[in-house]
């Protein structure tokens, strides 16, 4: 093979992609041989970079090893799905402990680097050889670098999404407590997207349970600015054109302030200072009285 | 279209099942308002469910009706606003302000039944 080439970078392929294909097998024989000493210095490297710093030693030796394998594999047959599936499953592992983007990506590039080093030491003697086998090797290694960092961002980014339907679903409960009653507690910052989820939801629900009273609680929303309040009101009327009275509950001085500035007609706002009067003032609407059946028993030392 | 007005009980019940014109409307007003007087109904009940729309002529029409019947002597209620509906409603400023509202017909009959005390015909005591 070791041909005289009168020009030692860069190469021209010289014959064609088979030899490219005995090339990778070569370098896959040569990458399965040192698999213990790559390996090795490839997890040393991770650790003096602090990188992966949420996991122990053993997990990142363990996960170096999976990945090495996965690597190799892809360099041998050119397929990169085996080593997809393992990088979202990793990816899956590992998010929710706070492994970040940048600390994959460095991964991967080291494992690169410490094979592309281990190629340099091996035919530093033929210089044209080594040319060729890093023509080989690097667009198989780029191309499984960016297929784990993609599997990691889309992973993540499913992730985020869940999560954000989840929030979304769970930022608005509307809560049937008795026939015709529901509560709606509102906990956090309130802003125009989820003050329009709110009044959907709200609507709906009246419509679904039927509802004659709602008590919006908001003991929990620190703030507000005008856009929203507003918006508020208009539900609390939107739900009076359904059939349904509103009684809102826990408003705080900062929100009572608000409600006086934008100039809210209070005659269309029904108001009880907290959670447990707005239930008992709905129940009273409803016809409803509450009997405690037997005296509470006394408490035992 | 002409709206059908059907008499139930002491209660004019009116089910609008399409988009109305602006004279529609207002037949529908005048001839609720005059029946209130010919059978002598204490209730008045219009559904609006079919409607996926409500401009502002339509609002103050209803409101207008209500008031009307008000004066006739007898209670109106709007019923079956859906929810899309009353949202767009309240935030172009049309509230119907001072007049009833239920989520269905069933709704709007117990309403009337309980504000005008009805649940059971009334009897009249003789004395003596």
């Amino acid at each position: 093979m070791a041909e005289a080439n009168p020009h030692p970078v860069p190469l021209q392929k010289v014959g064609g992609p088979e030899s490219t294909a005995v090339l990778l097998r070569e370098l896959v024989a040569h990458l399965r041989q040192s698999r213990t000493q790559l390996r090795e210095e490839w997890a040393r490297r991770i650790t003096e970079a602090q990188l992966l710093t949420a996991m122990s030693k053993e997990e990142i030796f363990a996960e170096a090893t999976a990945v090495y394998d996965n690597y190799v594999d892809v360099l041998e047959t050119g397929a990169v799905e085996a080593l997809q599936d393992y990088a979202r499953n990793l990816s899956e592992r590992i998010i929710p402990r706070g492994v970040e983007t940048h600390e994959v990506i460095g991964i991967v590039l080291l494992l690169r680097d410490v094979l592309a080093r281990s190629l340099f030491a091996k035919y530093r003697q033929d210089f044209d050889k080594l040319s060729r086998v890093l023509d080989a090797y690097e667009p198989a290694a780029n191309r499984i670098g960016s297929t784990v960092a993609v599997s990691f961002v889309q992973e993540r980014e499913r992730i985020i999404r869940e999560q954000q339907e989840a929030i979304r679903e769970l930022s608005t409960p509307v809560l049937p407590v008795r026939e015709r009653l529901l509560i709606l507690p509102i906990i956090g910052m309130v802003d125009p997207l989820r003050a329009r989820q709110l009044t959907e939801q709200l609507l709906r629900g009246i419509r679904t349970n039927r509802a004659r009273v709602v008590v919006m609680d908001i003991t929990g929303v620190p703030a507000m600015d005008a856009t929203v309040a507003n918006h508020l009101v208009q539900t609390v009327e939107a739900s009076r054109l359904l059939g349904a009275t509103v009684i809102v509950t826990g408003l705080s001085p900062e929100l009572a302030q608000t409600l006086v500035n934008i100039g809210v007609d209070l005659s269309k706002m029904n108001t009880v200072g907290d959670l447990q009067g707005g239930i008992e003032e709905a129940e009273r609407q409803l016809g409803y009285r509450v009997v405690q059946m037997i005296e509470e028993p006394p408490v035992q030392a | 279209m002409q709206v059908p007005i059907l008499k139930q009980r002491d209660y004019l019940i009116a089910s609008i099942q399409a988009a109305l014109t602006d004279a529609d409307l207002l037949q529908l007003r005048d001839a609720l308002v005059s029946q209130v007087g010919t059978y002598r109904s204490r209730g008045v009940i219009v559904d609006v469910t079919a409607l996926d729309v409500m401009d502002s002529f339509a609002v103050r029409t209803l409101r207008d009706l209500a008031h009307m019947i008000r004066l006739r002597g007898a209670e109106t209620v709007i019923v079956g606003i859906q929810p899309e509906v009353s949202f767009a409603m309240v935030q172009l400023g049309l509230t119907l302000e001072g007049v009833s509202t239920a989520l269905d017909l069933e709704e709007g009959l117990a309403y009337l039944d309980k504000k005008l005390r009805i649940t059971a015909p009334p009897s009249v005591k003789k004395r003596g």
